[in-house]
């Protein structure tokens, strides 16, 4: 059995009164997309934030590629764990040259890997050479969310964490942009953990699935798994449109 | 990111702090210049001829002199004279007895000294004139009633008197008078400058008045002889630090004597109501009383105000632009390294709050006692003003700055001084320009009162201004500070047209 490329040990995550997550343990397998899917409020997006140290559980470890993410300094490990979110998260300050290129541009890169990883990147996604200049006010919400892919995968992460990164798109956008996803994982071998509320989507992306409910995992397994033997009438209810998460 | 210090505006930003930081060490050290002496002076009329009179005096004697004119209030320049930041003025024996001294007893020259022993302060010799309250009325109904004592003047049971208020409520004003005369009748309180006008039409026949007023010949005034000499001597002396050598003292004792009331009231006269300037007036006297030639009388000719105003022009943004500096210097760190804490932040600004509610003029009294009068409490007083909008803008631009760029930054693997300064900062900049410029506008304004406490600028202007009721001086200093203003607002648009992107500036980012 490979290494997973994040493993969950007894993890406890509670905001206030308030418990998240209540002694999760969980392994990610590496090198294919594993989608997470549940409803708002599941834990589900606290789970990845934990994976790269943004959130702090109160109890539990979790590894990434078999490290502890205590072990070392966090910001070497983030370097190593693309970041995308839901509304793109791009700093308006800056052209999409400098959001997709700021990372690569601090590590030091020379300017030629910098420019071939950039393009290469913008090739992957589609986007035209020309909003290299462009401010992310003047870009249009499924631009601004493949600037925020590229950026998320400038340095070549061996994982990236996706958090909802296609929801907030319009129907048509986010179908494409979705096709664009697929030609990425052809192109480039990676792990990817994908947190979403929409099923479909995730039968769409990834190979495995983990649904979550309240915190814990209602059940964990292939795509093909899931949908035929589904563990729970809370995943059979995942299936149908306008069921009980949105 | 244009942040690249090779950006022409950067630079001439910088020059320009340069230039003002040289400007600041060459005042700083010009402190020892063989034969030089800084002159005080009150801000009232009288006070400030005769220091001019003492300055020209030793212009002519070829001294260097530092005139520190228009300080406001008896205790900041006697302070000033303790501290050694003025060398000489002219001081009141009443007053220097009862305000400064605590002293009931007759003011006299030794008594007096005897009492500043100890104080590395002393009193020469007077200039003859006694500056004291006396009660004035129209000559012509004076001789109609046939009084001329203030005696008498309690045996006339209707006439009507108006007094200044602070007459009405001085000890050695109204009160005492009562019961030294046993007055029966009562005052109506009135401005003292209305009273004039009040008795030249009748509204009242006698009022309080200043022995040595120029005013008083022109309404056609007569003092009423204090005989029971209640009224204590204010008889004006130059007062100086004890350490100014036998010279310097030879040169201010040659004034001794020489101008008695009807002098004073004359030479007065020349200012209010003749309307020439001090310096004018001043050479005048020197020239008349032999002490100096008029043709080589040196300042008084009129000089053009272009000078002058450019010096205080450039004092006033030196006092303002330090301040700013040091305002930024500890607000901005400050800011941004308690934004995170909602606790510290908020005591913070309530402390920076609580110091912009104290008045302004009030802050700059209470700078004296610490750091003495002139550029230094004036600056710290502004630095203490400027620290609220800088502390403030910073702390709230950078809490408000939207939560998930913050994650993403800190996600991408950036360091804390990389999310600073790349992510955090220039996100921030345009609100805490936008308080910067807040700041620098209200410490050019309120540098206009640190004249007050003798830090120059275009305050001194508008002082001296308001104490002669002279408009046009006073727009010497309003309007060059008006456009100061003007020009710092336009500055500001500049340097944040260069600093932040268009789409990013306050308040037009689009949505």
């Amino acid at each position: 059995m490979p290494i997973p490329c994040i493993e969950y040990n007894d993890i406890t995550k509670s905001y206030g009164d308030k418990t998240i997550l209540n002694g999760l343990s969980l392994s990610i397998t590496a090198n294919i997309t594993t989608a997470i899917v549940g409803a708002s409020g599941s834990g589900k997006s606290t789970l990845i934030q934990i994976a790269n140290g943004l959130i702090i559980p109160e109890r539990g470890q979790v590894s990434v590629f078999g490290s502890p993410i205590t072990n070392g300094k966090i910001t070497d490990k983030r370097l190593a764990i693309g970041y995308s979110v839901q509304g793109a998260g791009l700093f308006p300050h800056m052209s999409v040259f400098e959001n997709i290129t700021l990372m690569a541009t601090l590590q030091r890169w020379s300017e030629q890997d910098t420019k071939i990883r950039f393009h290469t990147l913008m090739q992957l996604l589609e986007l035209d050479r020309e909003l290299s200049d462009r401010y992310p006010f003047s870009l249009s919400g499924g631009q601004q969310q493949r600037v925020s892919l590229c950026r998320a995968m400038m340095l070549n992460p061996p994982l990236l964490l996706l958090d909802e990164p296609f929801s907030a798109l319009d129907p048509v956008t986010r179908v494409s942009i979705q096709q664009e996803f697929l030609k990425l994982q052809q192109a480039e071998t990676r792990s990817m953990v994908l947190v979403t509320h929409d099923m479909f989507e995730a039968i769409k992306l990834a190979q495995e699935i983990i649904v979550m409910r309240d915190g814990r995992i209602e059940q964990q397994g292939s795509v093909a798994e899931i949908q035929n033997n589904p563990a729970s009438d809370y995943v059979q209810a995942l299936f149908h449109a306008g069921g009980p998460v949105v | 990111m244009k942040w690249s210090i090779a950006n022409p505006l950067v630079l001439s930003v910088l020059r320009i702090l340069m230039m003002s930081l040289c400007l600041i060490a060459n005042t700083a050290m010009a402190g020892d210049e063989p034969l030089s002496i800084t002159v005080g002076s009150k801000n009232f009329n009288e006070n400030y001829l005769l220091a001019e009179v003492i300055s020209q005096l030793f212009e002519h004697a070829g001294y260097e002199v530092d005139r520190k004119f228009g300080m406001t209030g008896t205790l900041i320049i006697y302070e000033a004279l303790r501290t050694k930041e003025v060398d000489v003025y002219v001081e009141y024996t009443g007053t220097l007895g009862q305000v400064i001294l605590n002293y009931d007893g007759e003011p006299s020259l030794e008594n007096l000294n005897a009492r500043l022993t100890g104080e590395a302060v002393e009193i020469l010799p007077s200039f003859g004139f006694n500056n004291t309250y006396a009660l004035a009325i129209k000559r012509d109904y004076a001789d109609q009633l046939g009084i001329s004592t203030v005696s008498e003047l309690v045996t006339q049971p209707d006439i009507e008197m108006g007094f200044s208020i602070e007459f009405l409520n001085r000890a050695d004003g109204w009160p005492g008078l009562v019961s030294a005369y046993g007055f029966s009748q009562q005052p109506t309180g009135m401005d003292h400058g209305l009273a004039y006008q009040a008795i030249d039409d009748g509204t009242i026949d006698v009022t309080d008045a200043f022995s040595t007023d120029g005013d008083l010949d022109r309404y056609d005034l007569q003092l009423l002889e204090d005989d029971l000499e209640f009224f204590p001597h204010y008889f004006g002396a130059p007062l100086i630090n004890a350490e100014l050598p036998v010279d310097a003292r030879n040169i201010i004792n040659r004034l001794a004597g020489l101008i008695d009331d009807a002098r004073m009231r004359d030479l007065n006269g020349r200012v209010m109501l003749d309307g020439k300037s001090f310096a004018e007036v001043a050479g005048e006297f020197l020239a008349e009383e032999g002490l100096v030639a008029l043709s080589d009388n040196i300042s008084a000719t009129a000089t053009s105000i272009w000078p002058r105003l450019w010096r205080n022009t450039l004092v006033h943004v030196q006092l303002t632009l330090i301040a700013l500096l040091l305002g930024c210097a500890v607000g901005l760190p400050l800011g941004i390294t308690i934004y995170r804490s909602r606790r510290l932040s908020r005591s913070m600004l309530y402390i920076a709050g609580l110091l912009q509610t104290v008045p302004s003029i009030a802050l700059l009294a209470l700078m004296i006692p610490l750091f003495g009068i002139g550029q230094k409490p004036a600056i710290i007083a502004l630095f203490m003003y400027s620290l609220l909008p800088i502390l403030r803008s910073t702390i709230t631009a950078l809490l408000t700055i939207d939560p998930v760029l913050k994650r993403v930054a800190e996600a991408l693997g950036m360091t804390r001084i990389q999310q600073l300064v790349h992510v955090l900062v220039p996100l921030a900049l345009p609100n805490v320009l936008t308080g910067v410029k807040t700041a620098a506008i209200i410490s050019i304004g309120t540098a206009t009162l640190a004249a007050f406490i003798g830090a120059g600028g275009l305050g001194e202007p508008i002082v001296t201004g308001l104490a002669l009721n002279d408009t046009s001086l006073i727009l010497q200093g309003a309007i060059p500070a008006a456009g100061l203003a003007i020009l710092t607002e336009l500055l500001f648009d500049v340097l944040e047209r260069s600093l932040v992107k268009p789409h990013m500036l306050v308040g037009q980012l689009p949505t």
